[in-house]
């Protein structure tokens, strides 16, 4: 069964599909490989080799020096939770926090309560192509910051933070680093080894495993406090009884992650650029955003001006395609994306803009598909828009249509 | 994705009366800020009977605002201005079928354009009286500025008395959290702080031996129960309360009390505890024995 079969998928920042060959190996552990890992007979002892298996995989995708520095946790959310939380506990005396403005929810929102409970938080800005200010950054570092929490990858954009450079920064200053790396895992080589990174996120499902997974990355002899706390289960750094199937099934989507790194590196991002520019050049008044000279591969982002995105969404999703939106309504709160607002991008562009993110399973097909419908949609409903005229935005589209906003 | 109806669809892949009315005579532009969603409204108007001859939109938003705007104009063609005036929100909502709670504002945008239209056409400088502010309460659509202002005006103090004047927090209880973030913000400002249990009535604690409530029985049950439970499950069992028909008061053993040889000994205990705390007999029975057993289907963890 081909994904164009079921439609065609361009939302892989979103979530994946489970590879065929990640639901095999993970089968097995639901019905005859069921046992606790914890338990002393084979019924158990079969499974916590199996898990031991997949920690060496997510290790060696990582680059991680020792095993033990894989701690499986529920998902992305609950590792950034925990890697913060456990900063702020191990240096009570510290009360500041440096994040990004356009971090993922899963650290904003701890942020925000954070916050409340009396922590200063610094939101770095970031520039119209979405990029951070190293200098700026440089200065916030001091002996009064618990801990750096910054994304390698963004998931609406796909830029690139330089994360190694600034985990340098932060370890020069004596200041924990850790980074939400859902989206860059898996799409861009990864050695932490090499790197002064103490902490970083994963999520199971961005990357061909199932959802309800995730790891947190902690470099040994990193102080940590857990946020769970209970059975020994992950050495005592995650109480609660393995989520065996996920955790093995995590284990080989890693190993074919990393069997196809080149691919995503090289056929994927062919893709995507066949995608951006058969759109940019079919469509007038369009833009990317994010930062195009460090991106992901397989993200692109399009702002399609004077319309709106949950419309384009609507439209696509009839012809069966799916991609997403940063506009205000499609993300549930009403307001346009953060991501878009931080790099002023103006709001009758942010509000149109649409992320299309690809995987190996895309096809060149389906992105010759999809430069095909756009167009036309976008024609439509720039017709129903009071900022387009016969074939081109109004004359000073802001001043020609000026209504009164409540 | 949003739930919408089928008639939302419709009108959203099909909208009606899209693009400028020609030779229009009144316009109204309007925006929502919470969301950036923007609205022209053009009419032709007879000017002899104030009939709206023709209606016609143009909508930079999401789905349901263009289902709004062409429902819209659809409800006004043929009425008079005064008519259509009396077109409120929820009526573009009823003729959709509904909008989710937070795409209300939508279908307020539409009535807004309208009033601003008509003002235009009479020479009148239109004013918007009414803020949005994010959704707090998703299940009866109330939003922080109303549930703001109400504490205000009303001189409100608990969630409770939130729930009664806005409707705000009364369904699933999921949004209390924000709510209770609200009143601090606004009891500060008055110099007052927030008391999460202010309002709220503790059980009496009776001397004397009055005759009980139904429902006064019932919770002292469940006390005497709550008071035994943290021992049980020190053994990992559990016990429940499953019905009281007048002096027979009927309990499930959970866990590890279930089919324990000990569990008669156990319900004599509680049967004497709940003895002391109703002032009244009573007897503690295994829900097994009770007739027609409807037993809630639980399993036990």
């Amino acid at each position: 069964m081909t994904a164009t079969a079921q439609g065609i998928y361009f939302d892989n920042n979103a979530t994946t599909m489970v590879a065929p060959e990640v639901v095999e190996a993970m089968l097995p552990y639901f019905s005859e490989q069921f046992g606790n890992p914890s338990s002393i007979h084979q019924f158990g002892n079969r499974v916590g080799q199996a898990i031991k298996q997949a920690r060496v995989q997510v290790q060696t995708l990582l680059g991680a020096e020792h095993d033990s520095e894989i701690v499986f946790t529920s998902c992305g959310t609950e590792s950034d939770s925990t890697a913060i939380l456990s900063a702020l506990k191990v240096q009570p005396e510290r009360r500041e926090i440096i994040t990004t403005a356009v971090e993922h929810p899963a650290v904003l929102a701890l942020c925000e309560q954070l916050e409340k409970d009396g922590y200063t938080v610094h939101y770095l800005p970031v520039d119209g192509r979405g990029r951070l200010d190293l200098d700026a950054y440089g200065r916030l570092l001091s002996e009064r910051v618990a801990i750096v929490s910054v994304m390698w990858a963004n998931n609406e954009t796909g830029t690139l933070f330089p994360v190694e450079r600034m985990a340098e920064m932060a370890r020069a200053a004596g200041v924990l680093f850790h980074t939400d790396a859902v989206q860059a895992v898996g799409k861009v080589p990864i050695d932490l080894k090499h790197t002064a990174i103490d902490m970083l996120s994963l999520s199971g499902h961005k990357l061909h495993a199932p959802k309800g997974i995730g790891v947190l990355y902690l470099r040994r002899n990193t102080r940590f406090r857990p946020l769970l706390r209970g059975g020994h289960q992950e050495r005592g750094r995650r109480a609660g009884t393995e989520n065996s199937a996920a955790i093995i099934a995590l284990g080989q989507a890693c190993a074919m992650a990393l069997d196809h790194m080149e691919h995503e590196q090289t056929a994927v991002r062919a893709l995507r650029d066949r995608l951006e520019q058969g759109l940019l050049a079919a469509v007038p008044n369009c833009f990317v955003t994010g930062d195009p000279d460090a991106r992901l591969p397989n993200t692109a982002n399009i702002a399609f001006e004077y319309i709106e995105g949950e419309a384009i969404l609507l439209l696509l999703n009839k012809l069966g395609i799916a991609a997403s939106s940063g506009s205000a309504c499609t993300s549930g709160s009403l307001e346009p994306s953060h991501v878009m607002r931080a790099m002023g991008i103006p709001y009758t562009a942010a509000h149109g803009t649409i992320r299309f993110s690809l995987s190996r399973y895309n096809s060149a097909e389906e992105v010759e598909r999809v430069i095909e419908v756009v167009p036309p949609i976008v024609a439509q409903l720039r017709k129903l828009s009071p900022y387009w005229g016969v074939d081109g935005p109004v004359e000073e589209p802001e001043k020609a249509f000026a209504p009164a906003y409540a | 994705m949003w739930e919408y109806s089928e008639k939302v669809q419709e009108h959203f892949f099909s909208p009606r009366n899209a693009g400028a009315v020609k030779e229009a005579n009144a316009t109204g532009e309007v925006g929502s800020l919470s969301c950036g969603d923007a609205l022209r409204l053009t009419l032709k108007v007879d000017p002899a009977t104030e009939t709206i001859l023709d209606a016609g939109f143009q909508t930079f938003g999401c789905g349901s605002a263009i289902a709004s705007s062409s429902a819209l104009t659809e409800i006004i063609k043929g009425l008079t201005l005064d008519q259509a005036l009396k077109v409120s929100n929820q009526d573009i909502a009823d003729y959709l079928d509904g909008l989710p709670p937070e795409k209300m504002h939508c279908s307020v945008m539409g009535r807004e354009a309208l009033q601003a239209a008509v003002a235009n056409y009479r020479g009148e400088v239109w004013t918007d009286d009414h803020e949005e502010g994010a959704m707090v309460c998703k299940c009866f659509a109330v939003d922080a500025k109303l549930i703001e202002n109400t504490i205000r005006a009303n001189g409100l103090n608990t969630v409770e008395e939130v729930v009664n004047y806005t409707k705000a927090g009364g369904g699933c209880s999921a949004c209390h959290e924000g709510v209770e973030e609200i009143l601090t913000r606004v009891l500060s400002e008055a110099g007052k702080s927030f008391a999460p249990t202010a309002g709220t009535t503790p059980l009496p604690v009776q001397a004397g031996r009055p005759r009980l409530t139904t429902v006064e029985r019932i919770r002292r049950i469940e006390a005497v129960l709550d008071s035994v439970r943290p021992t049980l499950q020190r053994d990992h069992g559990d016990v429940e309360l499953v019905d009281v028909d007048g002096r027979q008061v009927y309990v499930k053993m959970r866990g590890a009390c279930a089919g324990c040889q000990m569990a008669a000994v156990t319900l004599e205990g509680i049967q004497e505890q709940m003895i002391e705390a109703l002032g009244e007999f009573v007897r503690v029975i295994p829900a097994e024995a009770r007739p027609h057993t409807q037993e809630p289907d639980r399993a036990c963890a």
